[in-house]
């Protein structure tokens, strides 16, 4: 074909102009690193963003060499088939071994029955593959997953670049259509295939899918195909597989269904043409957590002056689920509302579409002041749905043979599902996931499908095993690939490790940590140098030393991103023998350290600092009590102690130091329970209290963090690992400068330096804890603290800690970021040698995003447990008497925090039974009169707390008003039981 | 929206070609009568044609002219209607002129220049198409224009990019690939010594896996050299077919 005459070179230049991109014939070729056998094109149209129109052509190659992936398949020479000969799922339908072909909304919708491990033998076409891609990154995710898995005997077939499997679309026809049709040729291909390679045999393909035309269509091409329904009803193994099964829309029900609920959902072209003339905004949406009712949706597009829109009513929240991205229609100003202050959960029991008008009227509050008002809005439509399986538990419906239930999801941001199952009377009392498949628009609740049974609920396992899976914390034990990364027991220290590291064995290095701490990731010393100077040091566990780039261990303690402290439970991000053996620098054992030394003089000032990787034999692992009472005792003079009161004489130089630069102090409450070490019951909970040896510490973790950061941004401008705190928008304080005028008090917020000053001269006589609580309030005023790559950001600043650049590098046993940074480092002072995706600032960034993420959602586990076992400690402690405070007002209710629990609850005004009393609530103050009392924000007050266990679903603590009496609000004092004996135990 | 997946895990790109395939070469020589030499070429859907005049006396300012070897003179230009949005090209934009000032670069190190001292060979080179790889495009289809000039040259000089996706070097990127993040890397090979006459990269790599990309590029361009190969016996046997009659 190379055969051109040059005579007519001319035109023919021409034509290969005008119709660049035509199919070109077959062309035999010799170069042998070609193997595809013929060239066609695609040509598509697309529109670019500024509304111009591309033509792009594409070369498509189509092959010989793609096999089928079959065992009996003698002709294709895969070296490895991965579908097995004897293919056999049993089934009433199909008696014979077959191959299952499923289609992209099978593939998408039934994704939970086909991860299955009764499913196995699927042939997963390309243009599935890539239609999923394109709908759905979760089930991609799962369905790739599966694919991997060995025992699933999943097989990809590229019939996209197969020579006899390739189809162009035709005139007039649909992608869909086209897709259908590949879909239906790559069937048929394997079918014929495969009865040419058992001559006729047995083995058969079969195609699943839902769409009555496609399946028509398939029937007249001769093939084997069922509805996906159909197929899993006749699966003998496991009928537990039908309440897998995701509801199909079914188009009859629609047309004939009961009334409207919800207005329609625009289509995708107009949201995104409404989109770009203005009318409608794009957004996150965000339930309320406190009122079904609400939600706000957040516009995440640059120069928009709104931010955000509030959305009131289930009309205008219009089926949206939390997390989900939306197209909102704003409201004109005058319908603009202050959001409300009610706290409203939806627990009507019954499953009727009802409508909810009386509810919904409750919202609308009266706009009090123009300056509060939010814009709302209107959700117009869903541009991205962004379910997952939800964990929760079933409402059992009130008609006994009844298949249709209720599902509460834990989180209460997610509406309940509607499931249908025939084992509800086994799942009653049980944690079990649901998946959502859709809202139509008559139905009061989404549907959705049983996936998972967890095991009953109240269990500790099962509500430990619930909140990881609601926060999604990666809690498997660790698998064979990743231990087999692990040093070889027994590890000892060799020649080669003395030879390039500092040996520091011979200082008089200690470790003060919490009690019961296992993984000790810093250590610390002082003494004095001849020249009068002192030399600090902080040895920080050399954890990058075992865990190598890229292997699977660190693969899965980059995914893991942060060990996780639940109450007597820690999931780790590397495994124990790292955590809490090799990798723990516990005392009388030499161990792996990376050294930061300071050469300081007596006023706390830096002459010199020095990274070095270490060895060190740390002289005692101290609590952070001991080393307190070794300070306080003047009778002890040993190197430890000497060493401990050197530091904490520094320290406290650097702290006044650092809140001099306008260093905040914020606060929150943390609890500690006394763990019954039998029964691993609560016994006991207080609020953790702080020795000056915890800020000793926590200030030279401080300093390292802060030399490292500057370190390696030094060396690697463009790929350091660093962590900023971003300083909050100016309106973040409103509540906190509400509350503390109402003590006639002035907060300022212009700079960290002035909030930090305001809130130490904020004291109130005879409230000593008035101080306390606004920095608790405070603490909620902040922003994020987040990771990022300095390649990819310009602002570096550490609001929090008045720091110009922050890393963290002091805890690499329970933080991955800290591993890097620790890598990171090592090259810097020529310890180890660099690869290639620590010097990417685009897959650092995604690590980054990563950590965040994973230490958000650790943060949320951590507090979801501790309210867990809040609950426990509660149920076996009856009703308590306890003094709080009031944190917040809001319309209906006070939330109220108990110091002594560190405990928050709300006590509402309203009930559904009784008729609520007179409430008026000042948003101003902000301040609600109930009847005659006037409640404001610090209140002290006395409440009853009692676990509320008429509701199993969400079991929650109770409080009830004692004090200040209110006839008809409050309850009577009962009878105070004797304060529970503290057993001294700690676990 | 998701991105493209440049390489799938059945170990396919975009257009279905394996990571080190090639796409289609194809080329022909001595497509216009009046220059000296010339050639078109398409590689893949990107497509160059090539025109060589020369060697002949030094045009323009005498100083300019070298007493021990020829000046080479390259001009690289992209056809308005090149890329999917047509667009006005004017001579000497930054661009185009660096590409010019490569392939003077590339042909300087494979023409035999000391044969023809205080002359000047012209080397002019349009993307009529552009697709990817419009370095490796001009070069190969100035090669074949040369070779069709009679021009001596110490080897063909063939040139293909390589592009580094999921730790897989890919041979012969596409436009698609090459927009679609990444390093592209590109490479100007004498196939039969193994000499380098042009290696050029702007994006960043990570040094462990310079070796692996230029093995990838360096195996592509000997596959572009068995092509340009092929073409130049073909249009010769051609030619003495003609000049026998």
């Amino acid at each position: 074909c190379r055969g051109f005459n040059w005579r007519t070179v001319h035109t023919w230049v021409n034509c290969v102009v005008c119709f660049g991109g035509t199919a070109l014939q077959n062309l035999k070729t010799t170069v042998d690193t070609v193997l595809w056998t013929m060239l066609k094109s695609k040509t598509f149209v697309k529109k670019t963003r500024s509304g111009g129109v591309l033509k792009i052509v594409r070369e498509h190659y189509l092959r010989d060499d793609i096999w089928c992936g079959s065992e009996v398949c003698k002709e294709c020479k895969d070296e490895a088939p991965v579908l097995q000969e004897h293919a056999c799922i049993e089934s009433d339908l199909c008696s014979y071994p077959h191959y299952l072909i499923p289609d992209t909304n099978v593939l998408l919708h039934q994704i939970d029955i086909l991860v299955d491990p009764l499913i196995r033998n699927v042939i997963i076409l390309q243009t599935v593959l890539q239609e999923v891609r394109h709908r759905s990154a979760p089930v991609y995710k799962r369905i790739k997953d599966a694919i991997h898995e060995k025992e699933k005997h999943f097989y990809t077939f590229t019939n996209e670049h197969h020579r006899e499997t390739f189809i162009e679309r035709e005139q007039g026809e649909s992608a869909n259509d086209r897709n259908d049709r590949a879909i239906r040729v790559a069937a048929k291909w394997y079918t014929d295939h495969l009865a040419k390679k058992t001559n006729g045999g047995s083995l058969k393909v079969v195609l699943l899918t839902d769409d009555r035309a496609n399946k028509e269509k398939a029937e007249q091409d001769g093939l084997i195909v069922y509805r996906c329904e159909e197929y899993i009803k006749s699966l003998i193994g496991n009928p537990e597989l039908m309440d897998r099964l995701a509801l199909q829309p079914d188009d009859q029900n629609e047309i004939t269904g009961s009334k409207l609920l919800f207005p329609e959902h625009l289509p995708l072209s107009r949201i995104q043409s409404g989109i770009k003339n203005g009318m409608f905004l794009q957004g996150t949406f965000h339930a309320n957590r406190d009122n079904y009712l609400e939600g706000k949706v957040f516009i995440n597009r640059e120069g928009e002056e709104i931010n955000e829109v509030l959305l009131q009513g289930l009309q205008n929240l219009n089926r949206a689920v939390h997390q989900d991205v939306v197209a909102v229609e704003l409201f004109p100003k005058e319908r603009w509302v202050a959001p409300s202050s009610v706290v409203l959960q939806d627990d009507s029991p019954n499953d009727e579409d009802a409508d909810e008008d009386e509810t919904e009227n409750n919202l609308k509050g009266v706009p009090s002041d123009s300056s509060v008002l939010k814009p709302t809005g209107r959700v117009v439509g869903v541009i991205k749905r962004n379910w997952r399986p939800f964990c929760g538990m079933l409402s059992q419906s009130m008609i006994k043979e009844a298949t249709r239930h209720l599902f509460t999801p834990a989180d209460r941001r997610i509406p309940r599902i509607r499931i249908e199952t025939r084992q509800a009377a086994n799942l009653v009392g049980q944690r079990i996931m649901v998946a959502i498949d859709g809202w139509p628009k008559n139905s009061r609740y989404p549907n959705g499908h049983f996936v998972k049974n967890l095991g009953s609920a109240g269990d500790k396992e099962t509500e430990t095993e619930v909140l990881l899976l609601e926060h999604d914390v990666p809690h498997q034990p660790f698998s064979q690939a990743v231990l087999s990364f692990l040093p070889q027991m027994p590890w000892s220290i060799t020649e080669e490790d003395l030879k390039v590291r500092a040996d520091l064995r011979h200082l008089c290095v200690c470790s003060v940590d919490p009690p019961g701490c296992t993984d000790i990731d810093d250590t610390l010393h002082c003494r004095e140098l001849e020249n009068g100077n002192l030399e600090v040091g902080v040895h920080i566990a050399d954890v990058s030393h075992f865990i190598r780039p890229g292997n699977a261990l660190d693969q899965e303690a980059a995914s893991r991103g942060t060990t996780v402290y639940l109450c007597g439970k820690r999931i780790d991000m590397v495994p124990e023998l790292l955590s809490s053996n090799l990798c723990s620098l516990r005392s009388n054992v030499e161990r792996l350290a990376f050294s930061c030394i300071w050469e300081m003089n007596h006023n706390a000032e830096i002459i010199k600092a020095h990274f070095t990787k270490s060895i060190i034999n740390s002289k005692a692992s101290l609590t952070y009590a001991e080393a307190q009472m070794r300070i306080d005792d003047t009778t002890m003079n040993d190197d430890i102690t000497k060493s401990l009161r050197g530091l904490n004489r520094l320290a406290k130089i650097l702290k006044s130091r650092r809140i001099a630069k306008g260093a905040l102090t914020l606060s929150s409450p943390e609890v500690r329970f006394h763990i019954d070490s039998e029964t691993h019951d609560p016994i006991d909970m207080q609020s953790k209290e702080l020795k000056e040896t915890n800020s000793m510490v926590e200030e030279f973790m401080l300093l390292a963090n802060i030399s490292v950061a500057q370190k390696i941004y030094d060396e690697f401008s463009e790929c350091a690992l660093l962590r900023k705190h971003p300083s909050p928008p100016p309106s973040n304080y409103d509540i906190l400068i509400k509350a503390a005028k109402s003590r006639d008090l002035n907060i300022l917020t212009d700079s960290a330096k002035a909030l930090a000053d305001s809130l130490n001269n904020a004291t109130v006589e005879n409230f000593p804890y008035f101080n306390t609580l606004l920095r608790i309030l405070a603490t909620r005023c902040m922003m994020q603290a987040v990771y990022f790559c300095s390649g990819m950001d310009s602002d570096f600043h550490h609001y929090g800690l008045a720091s110009p650049i922050y890393t963290h590098f002091t805890s690499p046993i329970r933080r991955y970021a800290d591993i890097i940074v620790h890598r990171l480092l090592a090259v810097a002072i020529n310890a180890d040698s660099t690869y290639p995706d620590l010097m990417d600032k685009h897959k650092q960034t995604a690590l980054c995003n990563n950590l965040n993420y994973r230490h958000k959602m650790a943060q949320y586990a951590q507090r979801a447990s501790v309210a867990f076992h809040t609950q426990l400690f509660f149920k076996n402690k009856g009703i308590i008497n306890e003094e709080g405070f009031i944190l917040f007002v809001r319309k209906n209710a006070i939330i109220i925090l108990i110091p002594k629990f560190g405990l928050e609850g709300a006590v509402f005004f309203d009930h559904k039974d009784r008729p609520s009393p007179r409430l008026s609530f000042d948003s101003e103050g902000p301040t609600l009169k109930v009847e005659e009392h006037t409640f404001r924000m610090f209140d002290k007050v006395k409440v009853t707390i009692s676990l509320d266990a008429s509701n199993i679903q969400h079991q929650r603590i109770r409080m009830a008003l004692v004090e200040p009496v209110i006839p008809g609000v409050s309850v009577p004092v009962p009878e105070s039981e004797p304060e529970a004996k503290k057993p001294k135990l700690d676990c | 929206m998701a991105g493209l997946e440049l390489l799938s895990d059945q170990g396919y790109r975009l257009d279905g070609r394996r990571a080190c395939e090639l796409r289609k070469v194809q080329a022909r020589t001595s497509v216009f009568a009046q220059a000296d030499g010339s050639a078109y070429l398409e590689q893949g859907n990107t497509k160059a044609l090539a025109v060589v005049y020369g060697p002949h006396e030094t045009r323009g300012s005498r100083s300019k002219s070298l007493h021990d070897r020829a000046v080479i003179n390259c001009q690289y230009s992209m056809a308005t209607f090149s890329t999917a949005e047509r667009k006005r090209r004017p001579h000497g934009d930054r661009k185009s002129s660096e590409m010019s000032l490569h392939l003077k670069q590339t042909f300087e190190a494979a023409v035999l220049t000391e044969l023809y001292p205080r002359s000047q060979i012209d080397i002019y080179v349009k993307i009529l198409q552009a697709d990817g790889g419009n370095y490796s495009a001009c070069v190969n289809a100035a090669t074949l224009a040369l070779v069709d000039a009679g021009i001596p040259m110490r080897d063909y000089v063939c040139a293909c990019t390589a592009g580094f996706v999921e730790d897989t070097p890919l041979a012969d990127l596409c436009h698609a690939e090459e927009s679609g993040g990444g390093t592209s890397l590109a490479l100007a090979l004498l196939p039969r010594s193994g000499n380098i006459a042009l290696l050029q990269m702007d994006a960043r790599l990570h040094q462990d896996h310079l070796d692996a990309l230029i093995e990838a590029a360096m195996t592509a361009c000997k596959g572009v050299s068995k092509v340009l190969d092929g073409v130049v016996r073909q249009h010769l046997e051609e030619v003495s077919v003609l000049t026998r009659d």
